[in-house]
């Protein structure tokens, strides 16, 4: 188990970067905590496998370095570096059964029998394949074979960090539940540094302590799954996370105050003089839709799903989501939305811009 | 679903039939009709029952032709698999090099039997050829017209040559199918070199190698061209391998009965083989798909 430091960490896939375009990871100083539970998080093509790679050491980074605790690991080898990678699609050893399987990695690492079938009994079973174990591989489905990547990663306790590469897009639902509480419990009982890639937000809500949210080859927010929610630093985080997305609208804004087409909107903090692009983001939960005062919207349809209800407006000609409570009745006349001020953030440029001072009124 | 019944449907297979019939069938009972006769010239026939069979059986020389054929097909078949591999896995797997290695891998391929017979032919001479002569001038005492060894020696390395090539380009679009990620959990899982050939590269490969094993060994075992133009079948009967043996008997003896009733035995051996080849093949499919 250790601690890992990125310093100064970028990769380009071209042998000549140029600008900024031409970088898979852009420049990156992190560090992960020891044993604590990572999620990487955005969408296909954002650069978060380049970056399990790295760190894993299957990639070496074109520029920057990587430290476990305080030593330089960036031009060392997987094995060197004690990692354990689970990966998208399932690997498994065809002609190997699933106990052999299960084995592969601490027989190459030379643990003595005992061991060795003591942890390949304990990782059998919870991915629940005990009946399985002498089976081969070959002809298993695509689920059971990915337990096995799962369980081979898993089985080597003292791993400096487990890293999972969207381990559950082949997995079916109820399993995916299952084995993603098991990876918890995992992590609780043995302390394991994890990071676990994926573009599923429940998945990584769920899942870890900390989210890494990332786009464009660029980290734009490392938090808890609530500083996510409540406070997105880039309007790309608001959209990402969140069903629906974080209403981004654009306005004008004067101290705690600001201007919707033509409307005032209290913002509940002040702000200082912004340039750039100027919105603010409000997510669909912190709106609420009145008869009486607010900004008016024009609703084109309410969708319910459940849970609650979604209604789809369009205030000053940009489309906004409201969340409705199942049980609130929604009339015709209610045709004006007020922004909750504890839910608005104000972005100049796509990042958010902290507020001056929480004393909102002394500052106006 | 209800199924149209038409038996006019029988003539579109028809004209297939025809050619069928007329390539294969038709010369074939020809042989079946030779087998079982005998001729004293004149285009006249006596019946023969199968006494060629039982004469050819009792023959010693169609036997040592089929021991020499199997010998010559399990050493081909075990230096041009491993070989093969061996190439395959050497070849780089991007880049411009790729190119490049498989154009010259595919050039043996594409030269014709008998040049490459011609070719051995020449380049094995003591006199003019560059192989038999550089040999003999460092005191190696080479010359495979006299000395048997030599000889297949050289018809050996020259299939070599010839045929690996084949293995190695069927090997290689084998490991090129494996996804790159298998690689990379074999790091993560710290095995060996060996370990990755052993329980990734192989299994992976498992397929084309059976096509490239069933390949070489039906082309070792009709063996004529090359072996023909070197060797001639000599010195004495020592490359001899049954294609040759057979158009020996059949065209230079004109001994159409017995090799008549040969080619019957030598096709019911391939049959035989092949058979045996494809049981093996379906079974290990079948043992995979029930697992």
């Amino acid at each position: 188990m250790a601690r890992i430091t990125l310093d100064a960490l970028a990769h380009s896939y071209m042998p000549d970067p140029k600008g900024p375009e031409d970088y898979a990871l852009k420049e990156l100083n992190h560090v992960w905590s020891d044993g604590e539970a990572y999620a990487l998080l955005g969408p296909s093509g954002c650069g978060k496998s380049t970056l399990l790679n790295i760190i894993s050491g299957l990639l070496e980074p074109s520029e920057g370095r990587i430290l476990f605790d305080d030593g330089d690991v960036t031009h060392m080898t997987t094995a060197e570096r004690n990692i354990a990678q689970v990966f998208q699609f399932p690997v498994v050893y065809d002609t190997m059964t699933v106990r052999d399987n299960l084995a592969f990695p601490l027989r190459n690492r030379g643990h003595s029998a005992d061991v060795v079938a003591e942890r390949v009994a304990r990782i059998a079973k919870m991915i629940g394949m005990e009946a399985e174990l002498g089976r081969k591989a070959r002809g298993l489905t695509a689920d059971a074979k990915q337990k096995i990547s799962l369980g081979r990663g898993m089985v080597r306790e003292d791993v400096n960090a487990l890293l999972f590469d969207e381990p559950l897009t082949v997995i079916d639902p109820h399993m995916k539940w299952e084995l993603r509480t098991q990876l918890k419990s995992l992590h609780h009982e043995f302390g394991h540094t994890m990071i676990y890639v994926t573009h599923d937000q429940t998945e990584a809500l769920t899942f870890a302590d900390h989210v890494v949210v990332m786009t464009e080859g660029q980290v734009v927010q490392i938090g808890t799954p609530q500083e996510l929610f409540e406070r997105p630093a880039h309007t790309f985080v608001g959209f990402f996370i969140g069903s629906p997305g974080m209403n981004v609208i654009p306005a004008e804004v004067r101290g705690d105050r600001g201007v919707v087409g033509g409307q005032d909107l209290p913002l509940g903090r002040a702000y200082g003089p912004l340039s750039g692009k100027v919105e603010i983001g409000v997510r669909p939960e912190f709106v609420r839709l009145t008869a009486e005062e607010g900004l008016p919207v024009t609703i084109r349809r309410v969708e319910d799903v459940g849970r609650h209800k979604i209604v789809r407006a369009e205030l000053s000609g940009k489309d906004i989501n409201i969340v409705v409570a199942e049980e609130t009745p929604i009339t015709a006349d209610m045709t004006r939305v007020v922004f909750d001020p504890e839910g608005v953030n104000v972005y100049a440029d796509d990042w958010r811009v902290e507020p001056l001072s929480t004393n909102v009124g002394e500052a106006a | 679903m209800e199924k149209t019944v038409n038996q006019k449907a029988w003539f579109l297979v028809l004209p297939m039939m025809v050619i069928v019939c007329f390539s294969a069938i038709i010369p074939l009972m020809t042989v079946v009709n030779y087998a079982v006769q005998d001729s004293f010239g004149n285009n006249q026939f006596f019946w023969a029952g199968l006494l060629w069979f039982e004469e050819m059986l009792e023959d010693e020389r169609m036997w040592n032709a089929l021991w020499r054929q199997l010998a010559f097909s399990a050493t081909i078949l075990a230096i041009q698999v491993p070989l093969g591999i061996l190439v395959a896995l050497s070849m780089p797997k991007k880049g411009f090099w790729v190119s490049v290695c498989l154009v010259l891998m595919a050039l043996p391929l594409l030269i014709p039997w008998n040049v490459v017979g011609t070719i051995w032919q020449i380049f094995g001479r003591q006199d003019i050829g560059l192989l038999g002569y550089t040999l003999n001038a460092i005191g190696a005492d080479y010359n495979y017209t006299r000395d048997v060894v030599d000889a297949w020696l050289t018809v050996i390395i020259m299939d070599v040559w010839h045929w690996t090539s084949l293995v190695a380009l069927l090997a290689y679009a084998g490991l090129m199918s494996i996804p790159q990620a298998y690689y990379q959990a074999a790091k993560i899982d710290q095995a060996s070199r060996w370990a990755v050939f052993r329980y990734i590269e192989l299994p992976k490969m498992y397929g084309v190698l059976t096509i490239a094993i069933l390949l070489r060994f039906m082309d070792s075992f009709k063996i004529y061209t090359e072996p023909f133009v070197v060797t001639g079948g000599g010195p004495g009967n020592a490359t001899t391998f049954l294609s040759i043996d057979l158009v020996k008997m059949a065209l230079g003896q004109f001994d159409l009965g017995p090799a008549a009733a040969f080619s019957i035995m030598y096709f019911l051996v391939i049959l035989l083989i092949s058979w045996v080849f494809y049981t093996v093949m379906t079974n290990l499919e079948k043992e995979d798909t029930q697992r």
